[in-house]
């Protein structure tokens, strides 16, 4: 166990971890209100997202472009609800836009777009938002800065040829201020990512291209926390955590279904269970 | 007229010139500084370049992550890659959310000559103009690339910059001021308007010349902004003569001669007789012998000027 996880209380962990169930109850509200979006891969990331909106980004909601800011990109951009869910959380925007997801007019569309309050980059088209953070990081580096750029790409995501171009880059350029998790769910849009396009050995493949890996639980809150410690301590080169989590984590009916993926919403009877569950999770959380 | 000189060249060197000036930008390519001239760029400013390898798509979205960082990052490719490869990267991470991305190609059409079709990129005006948000430049000579490096600096958002491999003539004067949208008379005339893009505008200044000989005057335009268009400003220039002829490096489909009918036949209807690659690839030749077998000469303007005045006449006389 690494030290200054050990610093961290557990009323910290607790209070994040009763965030994140808060989190996930507006993710499938979300899906339900807007009629489409995607679940899974959102429920998957909640906890990680949870942890650098709520603990690590040094951001300002009233100054979405402060110049000082880290930067965070959700390459894997379906994972939209979970991303808009943490923005309203942190006061980016209000909670009221949460509703008009994926709507006409609406200010949330269906894949990040640039110009929400705190979304960074354009995400979804995928391996695209992996490689915008990745400049990011290029530039604050070249100008000297110390701010870090964070991002999240899928494990089906890294299928794509130019995820493995940026891989490159990165290790080349030691970006040692890119922190970088991918979403180990294992499922992606048609089925097991290992049926369908094997991604093992994926650590390897990092490794392989000069990159530190780490590899933890990603839904277990303290887990994260010390790896985005640890991350920070490592020089010259560009960190992977590669983090193991179950895709619609949190609602039983939708834990490692691959048919939860998207874009099918829950219906009313589904989101009434979800909600129960989750805020049951909340409540349980010592 | 003047020497000959290649744009890529000259614009290696306009970016020499204005890296001394202003320190906002930064050149990017993919293992094509030689082929794109900025070269000499890299090695005044070693510092100010940053080399992706043989990987475009990542140098187009790495471009829209540094943009947000605060420079103005100019992509560097050939015209194939940067209008093919990358382009959804550029459609999606670049000009969706309107970054302060510059994209600089090179190798346009059958120009490119010996290095054959995977090289020739001859559809790049009809795929850029197709992606909202995107300024789309192509100069005819130093000067107005200069004039258009310059412009692209300044204006905030995504451009497409063409250069070019092909050695060409100065075909303005130091008078010339480059104005986004509004096409230069190169020459006046009265009984056909010709519309030339790049590389083809000397070629349409030539067959200006041999068809005065036949007593046909032809004004020469060159359509270097091929977005947006000023369109009301190319009615006004062409109107008089009430005939067209473009005349590209690029395939008919989507490129000059589409824009000028399109135009045209929303506000101003008049024959458009159509100079350029018919829906066709190229092959490996000399730019001379590809043009010759492609039918993008100085002859095939003038017989497709006397077609556009022949078509113009027969309306007016309303046969």
């Amino acid at each position: 166990m690494n030290g200054s996880l050990n610093q961290i209380s557990s009323e910290t962990i607790s209070k994040l971890a009763r965030t994140a169930c808060q989190v996930r109850q507006r993710i499938v509200r979300m899906v339900y209100d807007g009629g489409s979006g995607h679940c899974g891969g959102s429920l998957s990331v909640a906890d990680i997202l949870t942890v650098l909106y709520f603990h690590v980004l040094r951001i300002r909601a009233d100054e979405p472009l402060w110049p000082g800011r880290d930067r965070f990109v959700l390459s894997k951009g379906h994972a939209c609800p979970a991303l808009y869910a943490v923005l309203a959380m942190r006061g980016f925007f209000p909670d009221s836009e949460l509703k008009m997801f994926r709507q006409v007019d609406g200010m949330l569309q269906g894949h990040p777009e640039y110009g929400i309050p705190g979304v960074e980059a354009v995400g979804g088209s995928l391996g695209q938002g992996f490689s915008t953070a990745m400049g990011m990081a290029v530039g604050l580096k070249l100008k000297g800065l110390d701010q870090r750029v964070y991002c999240v790409i899928g494990d089906g995501e890294i299928q794509e040829g130019m995820v493995w171009e940026t891989a490159m880059a990165a290790g080349h350029y030691r970006l040692d201020n890119f922190t970088c998790f991918l979403d180990r769910n294992r499922l992606q849009g048609d089925g097991r990512t290992d049926e369908i396009m094997d991604i093992e050995p994926v650590r390897d493949k990092w490794l392989a291209f000069n990159w530190e890996v780490l590899e933890i639980d990603g839904n277990d809150i303290g887990q994260i926390i010390g790896a985005v410690d640890r991350a920070h301590r490592v020089d010259s080169k560009p960190q992977m955590i590669i983090a193991h989590t179950v895709k619609g984590k949190g609602v039983s009916f939708m834990e490692d279904v691959a048919s939860w993926h998207g874009t099918a919403p829950p219906t009313e009877e589904e989101l009434s269970i979800a909600l129960k569950e989750l805020k049951a999770a909340e409540e349980g959380v010592g | 007229m003047s020497e000959r000189v290649s744009l890529r060249e000259a614009y290696g060197n306009i970016l020499v010139k204005l890296g001394r000036e202003r320190d906002d930008f930064i050149t990017l390519d993919a293992d094509m500084c030689g082929a794109t001239f900025v070269e000499i760029f890299r090695q005044e400013f070693p510092g100010r370049h940053l080399r992706f390898g043989i990987a475009e798509q990542n140098m187009m979205c790495a471009a829209a992550g540094l943009s947000t960082t605060g420079y103005i990052p100019i992509v560097n490719t050939m015209a194939v890659f940067a209008s093919m490869r990358a382009l959804e990267q550029f459609r999606t991470s670049v000009a969706f959310p309107r970054f302060n991305v510059k994209v600089v190609a090179s190798h346009q059409g059958l120009g490119v000559g010996n290095d054959g079709p995977t090289h020739q990129g001859i559809e790049d005006i009809a795929i850029m103009r197709a992606i909202p948000n995107t300024v789309v430049l192509s100069p005819a000579d130093r000067v107005e690339l200069e004039a258009m490096v310059r412009f692209m600096l300044d204006h905030k958002g995504p451009v497409y910059l063409r250069t070019g491999r092909l050695p060409v003539p100065n075909v303005h004067d130091g008078s010339y001021r480059f104005s986004l949208g509004r096409w230069p008379i190169i020459r006046e005339g009265c009984d056909c308007t010709i519309v030339a893009c790049a590389v083809m505008v000397e070629k349409a200044l030539d067959a200006a010349e041999l068809l005065s000989s036949e007593g046909i005057s032809a004004q020469v335009i060159n359509a270097s902004t091929l977005k947006p268009v000023d369109e009301e400003d190319f009615v006004r220039k062409v109107a008089a003569t009430g005939s067209v002829v473009t005349v590209e490096d690029h395939t008919t489909i989507g490129g000059v001669g589409t824009i000028v009918s399109d135009i045209l036949c929303k506000h101003h209807p008049m024959p458009v007789e159509k100079v350029g690659i018919d829906d066709c690839f190229g092959e490996s030749g000399s730019p001379e012998e590809l043009y010759e077998k492609y039918g993008i000469t100085v002859e095939e303007i003038c017989k497709a000027v006397r077609c556009a005045i022949d078509r113009r006449d027969i309306l007016r006389s309303g046969i």
